[in-house]
């Protein structure tokens, strides 16, 4: 503790050393060496270490990735707006309406079922969405349809309604977040300068919320676009999306270095679009509360 | 043991023998860029209750912690007892911490945080426990040893503090800012109790305060700091009647200025001419030059130096006529801004200045707009130049 | 009452968190083969059946090993790294700690297929160390959140004055700030036992031919026949979880109580 900021710092870099070292060597390296794999030709079953853009021009002038990026970007976007969608109102009710001794018990409800089996969540929306599924038994045995609804069957709806679902926390629990830290005599001033509820909640509450939305939209677009179980239960395997493309490179085909083409591609265009977003939206994320 | 110029020696024992327990030589402290304590020239007596006093930033809390060890300093030495500090790190130094948030370790009850110190003590179990119920005793905590000490009131917590730390009987207890956690009334109450502990157990205190009036009630001697650097070290009285700098007067208590001239050095000090007061001839010993504003030479004067005249009260020192700018009332005082007549002869700004009255019985508060006349005496000006 | 619409929104949300959960059980009691209504009749057969099945027996005994390995692993390395964040500032903190937390944003896939490329390519055997590999990475960040939250509600004068009280560094650590963060260890150490017993992707392509409870069930999946004794196990995982995480917030709220913080709730 008698120490001055060099050994201060020192002793920080030692102490961080192991979990650090240990990304570096589980997380760092692999994703670097998917990097340098992207560059290599594929020798089927080999890999022939010699440099080039082979792998990249296949993949950007594959109809195929072009097709299940679209779609993966697509649901991936649809999930965000509808997850966050209705999120807000969730989040908005646990920050203004619970009392605070109460507020631990909701965000534990809330986080519980997260924390549950994802693959056994994930089927179980199959078993609720199937042909023979819950909803359509269900609806038959108390006489309201005849045939079963095949709306919800084994396509993109019932994939952003398995994905919604799953990541349903990760949107609350930021917007919630933001939403708690506006100040409350904001909203009191709002309305003292005679503004009514709404507007209100639309000119104070929700560009001070924006920072809890923008952080949702990412944490559940981001893990959403590289989801594998979700297509493979749910579409019946039918409706790839790039995490199953990648999968398939990697090991069904086993061209490894297209495969990590694809995935560095798409991490790429995810990391694009993410800062992309983020910089639509910087006026927001200036308001620092 | 009275000596003619310590005005403390009436209710404080003399210390000015007492030999140096705590001793700072041209400590600086560098954190990076920022140069938090600039050459600091320290000499704290055994036995002394003393006092770091500044604004926040000023780097009171840094030279403590320096003392306590928590911080190395960049250079210069520090002394504690004769033996120099350097590398001695904090678990091996003869100094004990009450810290501002007082530390109280909550999975731990009142007693294990008394004791806490005690565990490498190799008396037997019994004895340690004896020596944690008198320190308990001590502050007041008698029978309070098995409670949880996350239960305590803000005023409870700082006592088990004291208790925990002066159990280990250190040379030295430091005092982090021990009041600021704590409301006005526990914070007077508890600043009379530490007074009367500390000359009990007659260790020395080096206490940190933001609070002018907390360093003036509790200490022996101040050391008021700006910017890393000690501005004026003195005992509570000096400090408050001839501040060395407008500064210091500005940071402890109100003082009035008014410009003055200088006219001529007198054997017994400086005449000056300064508006609405005249020509004066301030005494030697009133004089500061340690200023160096760009403002010129200054006459000061505490508000309560001077005095409002009734209408019918005879003048015993010299008197200037006034009008009253504006009375503020607080009940057992009452503030006044008064107009010296001549104020505005110097550059034809008028400077009210700031008198306070304390209204006893049959004195009648004066209203605004009232001709009023105001007593005052040479030698309670301070000539700041 | 104030906000009644919200409130009845908020539980019809609740409803629709909870709808897949809650139908496990009533399924892993019914007598009917067949997942759909109207239910036959009660049974605890599928329950016997899937406590009778080896693979099952055998896919259980695997991953209580990797959550138990991966649960201390992250637990200890989380130690190290939320202390040094909450304690210390040293260079290149942003990026170290950015590093550590990545997976948490890191599609699975990507850090699966990354890690299983590699130990492939140094011709690693891929077994029960190779999935605890990838836990414990997976579990790391969520541990450091939840250790981070317990070592920064701690005082830090509260080390100072052991450390002031003539302790060693190291026992100013053990006697005050190891107590102290006890039930954020405990509550990292349930939580990623709960994270690694739940997770899917990693340990389907980076545990060879041992299956965990996860690749398990998704082995069976495929078979309509066995999907019953399915539901009777994931309700016996589900209420597992459940359970390791009820105790995991009860330790949580216990650390903030015993520091004196205010509750913000919830994890993440």
């Amino acid at each position: 503790m008698a120490a001055g900021n060099r050994s201060e710092a020192a002793q920080g870099l030692t102490l961080v050393a192991p979990p650090f070292a240990y990304a570096l060597l589980v997380l760092g390296a692999p994703l670097l060496t998917l990097l340098a794999y992207s560059f290599f030709k594929d020798g089927y079953l080999t890999i022939i270490y010699e440099f080039t853009l082979e792998n990249y021009l296949a993949v950007w002038s594959d109809p195929i990735f072009h097709k299940i990026m679209l779609r993966s970007l697509g649901v991936a976007a649809l999930v965000t707006v509808v997850t966050v969608a209705l999120a807000f109102p969730v989040a908005y009710f646990l920050s203004f309406v619970v009392s605070s001794e109460r507020k631990p018990l909701w965000l534990f409800l809330i986080t519980i079922p997260f924390w549950t089996s994802y693959l056994i969540r994930v089927f179980l929306w199959k078993v609720i969405l199937g042909y023979n599924g819950v909803v359509n038994s269900g609806l038959k045995s108390l006489g309201i349809i005849e045939q079963p609804l095949t709306f919800i069957l084994y396509n993109v709806n019932s994939m952003v309604m398995t994905l919604a679902h799953a990541y349903a926390p990760f949107a609350i629990l930021p917007i919630f977040i933001a939403l708690e830290k506006i100040d409350r005599s904001l909203l009191e001033a709002g309305r003292d300068l005679g503004e009514n509820r709404m507007m209100t909640f639309w000119r104070v509450t929700l560009p001070l919320a924006m920072p809890g939305v923008i952080a949702a939209s990412l944490i559940v677009f981001i893990p959403t676009i590289g989801d594998y179980v979700t297509p493979a239960l749910i579409g019946g395997g039918k409706i790839p999306m790039i995490a199953n493309m990648i999968q398939a490179q990697m090991l069904d085909i086993d061209n490894r270095p297209l495969g990590s083409a694809i995935a560095v591609t798409a991490m790429i265009i995810v990391a694009a679009l993410s800062l992309l977003f983020l910089f639509v939206n910087r006026r927001f994320l200036k308001v620092r509360q | 043991m009275t000596s003619p110029t310590s005005s403390a020696s009436a209710r404080r024992p003399d210390r000015s023998a007492a030999r140096a327990l705590i001793e700072c030589r041209d400590v600086q402290k560098y954190y990076a860029d920022y140069h938090a304590l600039r050459g600091i020239d320290l000499t704290i007596r055994e036995g002394e209750f003393f006092s770091l006093l500044g604004p926040s930033g000023c780097g009171k809390t840094t030279l403590l912690r320096t003392i306590a060890g928590f911080e190395d300093i960049s250079s210069g030495v520090v002394l504690i007892d004769g033996q120099d500090m350097a590398g001695v790190p904090a678990n091996r130094r003869p100094t004990n911490m009450v810290f501002q948030s007082y530390a109280i370790f909550p999975h731990l009850t009142v007693a294990e945080n008394v004791g806490f110190g005690l565990r490498r003590d190799p008396r037997p179990a019994a004895e340690k426990a004896a020596a944690v119920e008198e320190a308990l005793g001590m502050v007041g905590l008698k029978g309070y040893g098995n409670r949880a000490s996350h239960a305590l009131s803000g005023g409870q917590r700082q006592r088990v503090a004291l208790a925990r730390a002066l159990i280990l009987k250190p040379k030295v207890l430091l005092l982090d800012e021990p009041m600021s956690a704590l409301d006005r009334k526990m914070r007077e109450q508890m600043q009379v109790e530490l007074i009367k502990l500390q000359r009990q157990v007659g260790i020395t205190f080096v206490l940190v305060t933001h609070d002018q009036e907390e360093a003036l009630v509790m200490s022996d001697r101040i050391a008021v700091m700006f910017e890393g650097q000690i501005a004026q070290l003195d005992g509570p009285e000096a400090l408050y009647a001839r501040p060395a700098s407008r500064r210091v007067a500005n940071f402890i208590g109100v003082m009035n200025f008014l410009p003055a001239r200088i006219l001529d050095e007198t054997e017994n000090g400086v005449m000056v001419d300064a508006p609405g007061l005249g020509v004066v001839e301030i005494p030697s010993r009133n004089i500061s030059s340690a200023d160096p504003g760009d403002e010129g030479p200054s006459i000061g004067f505490r508000p309560e130096a001077v005095s409002l005249l009734g209408p019918n009260v005879a003048a015993q020192n010299r008197v200037t006529g006034g009008v009253i700018d504006e009375v503020v009332y607080y009940g057992d005082m009452t503030y006044y801004d008064v107009r010296l007549d001549g104020s505005a002869s110097f550059d034809g700004k008028s400077r009210p200045v700031r008198i306070a009255m304390r209204n006893v019985f049959g004195r009648e508060v004066q209203d605004v707009g009232t001709r009023t006349r105001v007593s005052w005496s040479p030698g309670s000006l301070i000539l700041f130049r | 009452m104030k906000g009644g619409g919200l409130r009845a929104y908020a539980l019809i949300y609740l409803l629709f968190l909870y709808a897949p959960i809650l139908l496990l059980p009533i399924f892993a009691f019914n007598s009917g083969t067949v997942i759909a209504f109207p239910l036959k009749g009660f049974t605890t057969d599928w329950f016997v059946q899937m406590a009778g099945n080896a693979a099952m027996r055998r896919a259980l005994t695997n991953s209580l090993i990797i959550a138990t390995s991966s649960a201390i692993l992250a637990t200890c390395l989380g130690i190290f790294a939320a202390r040094a964040t909450t304690r210390f500032s040293f260079p290149g903190k942003g990026p170290i700690t950015g590093l550590i937390m990545l997976p948490l944003v890191m599609p699975e896939i990507i850090i699966s297929m990354s890690l299983l490329v590699v130990l492939l390519g140094l011709g690693v055997k891929l077994n029960l160390l190779t999935v605890i590999m990838g836990h414990t990475l997976l579990c790391m960040p969520y541990a450091v959140v939840i250790l981070t939250t317990a070592f920064n509600s701690l005082d830090r004068s509260l080390e100072e004055a052991a450390y002031d009280l003539g302790e060693s560094k190291w026992n100013a650590f053990r006697l005050v700030i190891l107590p102290l963060v006890m039930p954020g260890i405990i509550s990292s150490l349930l939580m990623s036992f709960t994270i690694s017993l739940d997770e899917f992707i990693i340990a389907f392509f980076l545990a060879g031919n041992e299956p965990t409870l996860p690749t398990f069930i998704y082995s069976q999946l495929r078979f309509p026949k066995q999907i019953p004794p399915i539901m009777a196990l994931g309700t016996v995982l589900v209420l597992m979880s459940v359970l390791l995480l009820t105790v995991a917030e009860y330790f949580r709220r216990r650390g903030v109580a015993k520091t004196g913080g205010t509750d913000s709730g919830g994890f993440l």
